[in-house]
């Protein structure tokens, strides 16, 4: 055992992330650490790098005890991290992040000859392509990871921690990063991964750990489990199917995009040509991994971006040049991707952010002014047909869980009654409670005969709601089919851009 | 911290805490000038609340404050740092001195009407430069303000010397306003104070304020755009037309101030317009939370500290420069606030 | 006919160098603040108090030199305060710019008062003054030499990159291991420094400290930064083209038809003007004006 975790425990105000967590990683084998958002992954990492303090617990690496409680660099006892983001300065070059930290000097100037020497034997030991001159903003993101990847090893990592590194990888640049790991392990590195996609812990790993809401569950060899059994561990329970809608006909389309497409900086295309339709009773569920435009096609919709081409239509309607303002007004509600950045103003009380988007309709406001009673009533409302908790009016949008902060969007929006719903990563770090309700929500709206459009990375949520099923990838929609056509391996191939 | 605004006793207290170190401070200062901080405290009281005429004085000093304090809340409630108060004031001066002689034959509700709601519209174009040139250019609007203040001093000095504006004779200055226009005094209190009915117009405008905040469409979008811009915009509240609206309301206070101190005090223009207000407004309102309540007390504390400074340096050899002292130190106090608010509740959650 | 041009531009010329020297030195200090990730709008603050306690310290000493220590250490100190609000207790970054500002407007008169008996102004003797290096007073030579060695500092050495760094991600070099608040404070600190001798310049050159002396220089010297796209040289281009304005609203005043005030206004418009036309392509440090912290929940 090189690293051995022995009761870790942190709590945070609201959370307890790590719960008396204990794990074993063996020299030179390549360990999974798998578990839903919010398990403690994160964390647990984060601990053993020495950027958190844990309140209990002891780590014992290479059988002598980590300074925990003093605060450590991690880097200083031989363990790196490549974190979920990438700390790179997009400013500097290649090279300038590596060194960051531990520059070679002559005095205190910078010596660049010796650094560009020692980083370049790197890149040839361990077949790590990297141009060491080019800015961090021009790189793809698989260039970017392999930068990560040179700055561990440039300060002599022998543990190798990587958080969801696959995330926002292309299936080559996948391969290529398990090569790599591959190659790690050979020349006697240890490498951890944090991630949730279970076959690719099969593919790779020897050794696999299952967290569950900040506790181990069980840890087992690679070879002697599966994706399903790992899923079961991962989930505790087996969930029961929501209610499939009974065959519905489906009416004009209430949203319509052609053509739509959007130029970023560097010659990156965000969105390329992108054309589809929601009819009204429809869900279209669009799925692909993070990072392949769903952001950037839900700001499109929404009107926080201009597109570079190509138009939206909302019930007939052409939107393209439209504000958001008039946009919602022409039936559109929107639940964001990122609740705490645009969906809920944290200042703000519960009230308030109920209203929010609302404070224009004569319902409210007469001349002018809030009608603070009709705005009372709303409240209690929605707060009592969305179980919204605490139900005290005047509580702050932060004081509210994550799940509670969704309710309160979802709950907002729909009361508006929209004719299409655009619902981007709804359920994403929401607890199984909200998220059964906002599937509830979702189904309903279709049954009412409105539109849903729904953007997700979660393929079980996309299978279980949508009529129909779009594959994004790469900015592109590469597959657009009746929910009876798609399996999740025929979808999972698309996602990860094998193509029919 | 933008526009960020804490409710209730939690909100109180670390302004108090602020004011109480800050008190701790001008202490030693004091002391190190060999003089007894207890006996500038004395004559502090005396020179601000001690009889009518010092009340009086008080509430003189703390008009204008009450006006910038307004203008720098309103602009920090959506988000903006409006530093513009000083170009903005003066600016309104000198409509409200230029309408005040030039337009005749008006009884005084109207003509007094007519200077400060011109004076405010100046102070508001003024303030809307820098707000367009934010909007549009993304010029950040601290320098700006800045500047502008500068070329409304300079501008103000070229417009009082050409004949049309100036009084003839050796002092840059403009007429006297017509009786018409002047803010009638409130001499009932004491006979020879300059405190004006512009004290009363800015308690309404405190009160205006409050319900434009509170209860009204546009104060709940304004606020909304200071607390979070992105989440505001994707619910289809403009960004640029709220910022701008506050903008503009931000510098007509401003601008009203800056009648108050022609038509109430000075009854002329004159070039150095007295200056400070718009600096010390930024204290008020960063002390009164960016609350039109809060600037109110704010400014009414500011004001005392005013007029008891005049005393103290009357009286001591404590020179009234230790007030603007003081105003600094208080502001860096309150804007230290959160470890004085992790000091007094521990185990608080606080907002990001 | 050659001669009274080639004089008019000489004389123009050293107006120029002259009128930029607070400039250069200020802006110089304000790249090293903003650099690192912290914005300083208390840098006319501290140019003030740079100017007061230069002039002071030379007059109680009888000795420029001295004086231009003064300088330095009151300029350093001021930021400190700057630094400590901001820094360790978290204080907006431009509030506690302003404070600096009010509390160098107030502090030095009121100090004057103190230490002059009551005066708001004072003088310097001549035997407090900087003695002239042919055109020039010392200081303006140094200011060019600060440049040089911002741009190397901040380029060539392991310090400078992890000065830059900070300001652009100080989560990632947290993660490699530096100490954010440290190096921003010792850029703050640095920029008092600098700030402070760009203010001591004005009373050395003038003779005498008023009340309120650098009337907005600092905030000049911040849009020449940002005019220069936070780069020294180029905020030394800057500072030379805002103090070309002022010399040459200096050398024409009475001639030609303009009121002198056109003149006077001109570095505030073109402040104003560059800033609206700049911002579209100057890219400030990433993390500016943003405090940093460590711990959040994973």
């Amino acid at each position: 055992m090189i690293l051995n975790v022995q009761g870790i425990t942190k709590a945070f105000p609201r959370i307890v992330a790590n719960d008396d967590v204990s794990l074993g990683v063996r020299r030179g084998e390549i360990h999974a650490l798998v578990g839903e958002n919010g398990a403690g992954k994160t964390t647990l990492m984060n601990i053993i790098y020495g950027l958190i303090r844990p309140d209990r617990g002891r780590i014992m690496l290479r059988g002598s005890e980590l300074p925990l409680s003093e605060g450590f660099l991690g880097t200083d006892y031989g363990i790196g991290m490549i974190h979920q983001h990438f700390m790179l300065i997009r400013e500097f070059t290649v090279l300038e992040n590596i060194i960051l930290g531990s520059e070679p000097a002559k005095g205190p100037m910078l010596d660049r000859a010796r650094a560009r020497r020692r980083v370049e034997e790197l890149v040839a030991r361990y077949g790590i392509e990297a141009d060491l001159d080019r800015k961090v903003r021009d790189l793809s993101v698989g260039e970017e990871q392999r930068v990560e990847i040179l700055k561990v090893l440039y300060r002599d990592a022998e543990i190798i921690i990587m958080d969801e590194p696959t995330g926002v990888l292309t299936p080559q640049e996948t391969c290529g990063l398990f090569e790599t790991m591959r190659g790690l392990v050979a020349d006697g590195k240890t490498v951890v991964f944090i991630t949730h996609k279970l076959e690719e812990v099969i593919e790779v790993s020897d050794s696999v750990t299952v967290m569950r809401q900040g506790r181990v569950v069980g840890n087992v060899p690679a070879r002697e489990t599966d994706a399903a059994r790992l899923a079961e561990m991962m989930v505790g329970r087996q969930l029961d199917a929501l209610p499939r809608r009974t065959a519905v006909s489906f009416g004009e389309p209430v949203l319509k995009v052609t053509g739509l497409s959007l130029d970023g900086r560097a010659g990156v295309r965000p969105l390329r040509g992108i054309s589809f339709d929601v009819r009204k009773g429809e869900v279209l569920g669009i799925c692909g991994v993070e990072g392949n435009g769903q952001l950037e096609l839900f700001e499109v919709l929404i009107g926080l971006r201009r597109p570079s081409g190509g138009s939206v239509y909302i019930g007939g309607d052409e939107v393209t040049h439209r504000s958001t303002a008039s946009r919602r007004e022409a039936g559109l509600a929107e639940i964001p991707p990122d609740r705490t950045t645009m969906g809920i103003v944290a200042e703000f009380s519960l009230r308030e952010n109920l209203l929010l988007g609302r404070q224009t309709d004569n319902r409210f406001s007469r001349s002018g002014f809030l009608d603070a009673g009709a705005i009372d009533g709303e409240t209690s409302r929605l707060v009592g047909e969305f179980g919204i908790m605490p139900p005290d009016p005047d509580a702050r949008g932060y004081s509210f869980s994550g799940g509670n902060q969704q309710k309160i969007v979802v709950a907002r929006e729909l009361a508006r009654e929209p004719a299409i719903l655009v619902a981007c990563q709804p359920t994403r770090g929401v607890d199984i409670g909200a998220t059964r309700l906002i599937h509830k929500c979702i189904l309903r709206q279709a049954d009412e005969g409105k539109g849903v459009l729904l953007i997700s990375a979660d393929l079980s949520e996309i299978l279980s709601l949508s009529d129909r099923i779009g594959v994004m990838y790469r900015g592109e929609l590469v597959g657009l089919f009746e929910r009876e056509d798609a399996t999740e391996e025929k979808l999972g191939l698309m996602m990860a851009g094998v193509l029919n | 911290m933008r526009g960020e605004v804490r409710t209730g006793l939690a909100g109180v207290i670390p302004p108090l805490v602020a004011l109480a170190l800050a008190g701790i401070v001008s202490s030693v200062i004091v002391l190190l000038l060999g003089e007894s901080p207890l006996r500038i405290a004395e004559v502090m009281v005396t020179g601000s609340l001690g009889s009518l005429s010092s009340i009086a004085n008080t509430l003189e000093e703390a008009t204008p404050l009450i006006f910038t304090g307004l203008c720098v809340a309103i602009a920090m409630r959506s988000g903006l740092f409006n530093i513009g108060g000083e170009g903005q004031l003066v600016v309104g001066a000198f409509v409200a001195a230029w309408v005040g002689y030039r337009v005749g034959g008006l009884n005084p509700v109207m003509h007094i009407t007519l200077c400060v709601a011109l004076a405010g519209a100046a102070g508001a174009l003024w303030a809307l430069i820098p707000g367009i040139l934010k909007a549009r250019f993304g010029a950040h609007e601290v320098i700006n303000t800045i500047m502008l203040n500068y070329v409304a001093f300079i501008l103000a000095n070229f417009l009082v010397g050409l004949p049309y504006f100036k009084k003839p004779g050796q002092i840059p200055q403009t007429e006297d306003v017509l009786s018409s226009a002047l803010l009638p005094r409130m001499t009932f209190l004491y006979e020879y104070t300059r405190l004006n009915l512009g004290f009363v117009i800015a308690i309404a405008c405190v009160l205006i304020i409050y319900i434009l905040l509170e209860k009204t469409e546009v104060g709940f979008e304004i606020r909304s755009v200071g607390h979070n811009p992105l989440a505001s915009r994707a619910s289809g509240i403009s960004v640029v037309r709220n910022t701008l609206i506050a903008m503009a309301i931000s510098g007509f206070l401003a601008g009203m101030a800056g009648s108050e101190r022609v038509l109430g005090v000075h009854r002329h223009f004159i070039s150095p317009f007295p200056f400070g207000y718009g600096f010390a407004g930024i204290a008020v309102a960063l002390l009164g939370r960016n609350r039109p309540m809060g600037v109110l007390v704010s400014a009414v504390f500011f004001g005392a500290l005013a007029s008891g400074g005049a005393q103290v340096d009357i009286e001591t050899n404590v020179p009234r420069e230790l007030v603007t002292v003081i105003q600094a130190i208080v502001i860096i106090f309150v804007a230290c606030e959160y470890p004085i608010r992790k000091l007094v509740f521990p185990r608080r959650r606080t907002a990001t | 006919m050659t001669e009274p041009v080639a004089v008019f531009a000489l004389s123009l010329l050293a107006a120029t160098v002259r009128k930029s020297v607070p400039l250069i030195f200020a802006s110089t200090g304000g790249f090293f603040s903003e650099r690192s990730g912290v914005i300083n709008i208390g840098l006319e603050g501290m140019m003030l108090f740079g100017a007061f306690s230069g002039a002071l310290v030379a007059v109680l000493a009888h000795n420029p030199w001295l004086g231009l220590i003064g300088a330095a250490v009151v300029g350093a100190f001021i930021a400190c305060v700057h630094a400590l609000a901001t820094i360790t207790f978290r204080a907006n970054q431009i509030i506690s710019g302003v404070a600096v500002n009010l509390l160098a407007v107030g502090g030095t008169v009121f100090l004057t008062q103190v230490f002059m008996g009551g005066e708001r102004s004072f003088s310097l003797g001549p035997a407090d003054r900087l003695p002239m290096w042919g055109p020039f007073l010392p200081l303006a030579y140094l200011c060019f030499i600060c440049v040089a060695g911002a741009c190397i500092f901040a380029y060539y050495t392991v310090p400078g990159l992890r000065l830059r760094a900070v300001g652009e991600h100080p989560r990632a070099a947290d993660t490699q291991g530096i100490n954010v608040a440290r190096v921003r404070f010792a850029a703050v600190v640095m920029s008092g420094v600098l700030a402070g001798l760009g203010g001591a310049y004005l009373p050395y050159f003038s003779g005498s400290f008023a009340k309120n002396m650098t009337s907005g220089l600092g905030f000049i010297a911040l849009a020449a930064l940002i005019f220069g796209k936070w780069h020294p040289a180029g905020a030394m281009a800057a500072s030379l083209l805002f103090g070309f304005a002022d010399a040459l609203q200096e050398t024409l005043q009475g001639r030609g038809g303009l009121p002198p005030q056109v003149f006077q206004a001109i570095p505030y418009v073109l402040t104003v003007v560059a800033l609206a036309g700049v911002i579209g392509r100057s890219r400030p440090p990433a993390a500016l004006g943003r405090h940093y912290e460590r711990e959040s929940p994973g």
